[in-house]
């Protein structure tokens, strides 16, 4: 009777064995890696109706973020401009250039240019930009350095872990109100100059980020 | 064995190849697992709707509906009106004004003024150097002269080129706006005699 397996098939349960542990930690580190905002978010570029460059308004003009979003501050929504915003400049400005054609006609038909949104919380979180604003948290801490993005780019991963290592450590990210919209601003004293001020801010302004589950789920 | 490795080596290369790295640049709106529970059957400020015909969740107000707590009955300090129709001089007394409210104002003329009308009221803004005509300077005696109330008009509805500012600096902001135009004017038409005495020395003035 010749061997219906051979010798070999003796280490076969040992070796499935491992190789089952090698897959699953091959799907674990994937799923980590693949399945997070920081993949399914970040480089997030959409195609925008008119290509506004952020880097030549923002940066080499230096307009203030909020000459355009400017309920940032009272609201918790940071409004996309009206065209007339637009228009402030540009019924001068480039008056007759093609690739403002959408901004001229939503400012005389009054509807608005369908610029796509590219931060957008999932619907179960609440944020609220204005009482960020107004405890000195910059718009560059979630938005990156959007003064020099020509096409703005989702350039953090807005996931939980991100607000809570804020809400957890205020104190690394907390400056002076007036310097929130200086994308470049950091700290002169560094690291350390950061932190005793930031703590200094925490403890004055008794500011108390939420961790609960209700602060940001409600 | 060694083929299973290598078949799993295979699809782990392919799956990298296809899905790419963390931050890598794409147009593609992102994945959402649950989109019921990302995406709720909710109007978010300035979302699209197609409930009204004019495809905006956000409603404009009725025409002659005022929202409890937004009358804005007084004329001097919400339309720089006087009581005889002519524009009202000096800042109304509802308004407060001290250090605070010109600091306020300095802030609010760097975001909303200063691109245009230059950080000193000279009219160099930087808009100046892409094409913005002439942007008048504060510092002649046609706006040193001109009323509060009508400064105050021309921010909330604009003059000539310049569109109006209401839907982006409230009446508030706007008096504070007012209160440093003046201040810079004032700054410009300094003389000696302004310098209190402690300081001339910094500056070399006798």
């Amino acid at each position: 009777m010749s061997k219906l397996f051979p010798k070999s098939a003796n280490r076969l349960p040992l070796q499935i064995i491992i190789y089952v542990f090698v897959l699953g930690g091959i799907v674990t580190a994937a799923t980590n890696y693949y399945a997070t905002p920081k993949y399914t978010r970040v480089g997030y570029a959409p195609v925008q109706p008119v290509p506004f460059s952020h880097t030549l308004h923002a940066g080499e003009l230096g307009l203030d973020c909020r000459y355009c979003h400017s309920n940032v501050e009272k609201s918790g929504h940071a409004n996309i401009p009206s065209s007339q915003t637009c228009m402030n400049c540009h019924s001068i400005i480039k008056a007759n250039s093609p690739l403002l054609e959408p901004v001229r006609t939503s400012y005389e038909t009054g509807n608005p240019v369908p610029w796509v949104n590219v931060h957008v919380l999932p619907e179960y979180a609440y944020f609220n930009h204005s009482v960020h604003i107004a405890r000195g948290v910059s718009c560059v801490e979630c938005h990156g350095r959007i003064d020099q993005m020509d096409v703005v780019t989702h350039a953090k991963p807005l996931s939980m872990g991100f607000c809570l290592d804020c809400h957890r450590e205020p104190e690394k990210f907390i400056r002076s109100p007036e310097l929130v919209t200086k994308l470049d601003w950091k700290h002169p004293g560094g690291v350390e100059g950061q932190l005793e001020q930031g703590k200094k801010f925490v403890h004055d302004w008794n500011v108390k980020p939420p961790q609960s589950c209700s602060g940001c789920h409600r | 064995m060694r083929y299973v490795y290598l078949a799993t080596f295979f699809v782990v290369v392919l799956t990298v190849g296809i899905l790419g790295f963390r931050g890598s640049i794409s147009s593609r709106p992102p994945l959402e697992v649950f989109p019921d529970m990302d995406r709720q059957p909710k109007l978010r400020p300035q979302d699209a709707s197609t409930f009204f015909a004019d495809g905006r969740a956000d409603r404009p107000l009725p025409v002659g509906v005022v929202a409890r707590g937004s009358m804005r009955a007084d004329a001097a300090v919400y339309q720089g009106r006087a009581a005889v129709g002519d524009w009202v001089r000096g800042i109304p007394s509802a308004v407060t004004v001290d250090a605070r409210f010109l600091q306020r104002g300095r802030e609010r003329y760097s975001i909303s003024c200063a691109p245009c009308h230059g950080a000193l009221g000279d009219g160099n803004g930087i808009t100046k150097a892409y094409g913005m005509g002439a942007t008048p300077t504060f510092h002649d005696d046609r706006l040193r002269t001109m009323a509060e109330g009508e400064v105050y008009n021309t921010i909330t509805n604009g003059k000539g080129t310049m569109m109006g500012y209401a839907d982006k600096v409230v009446p508030e902001d706007r008096w504070a706006i007012v209160a440093y135009v003046r201040a810079l004017q004032r700054a410009q038409h300094g003389s000696v005699a302004d310098v209190p005495t402690a300081h001339k020395a910094e500056l070399g003035i006798q």
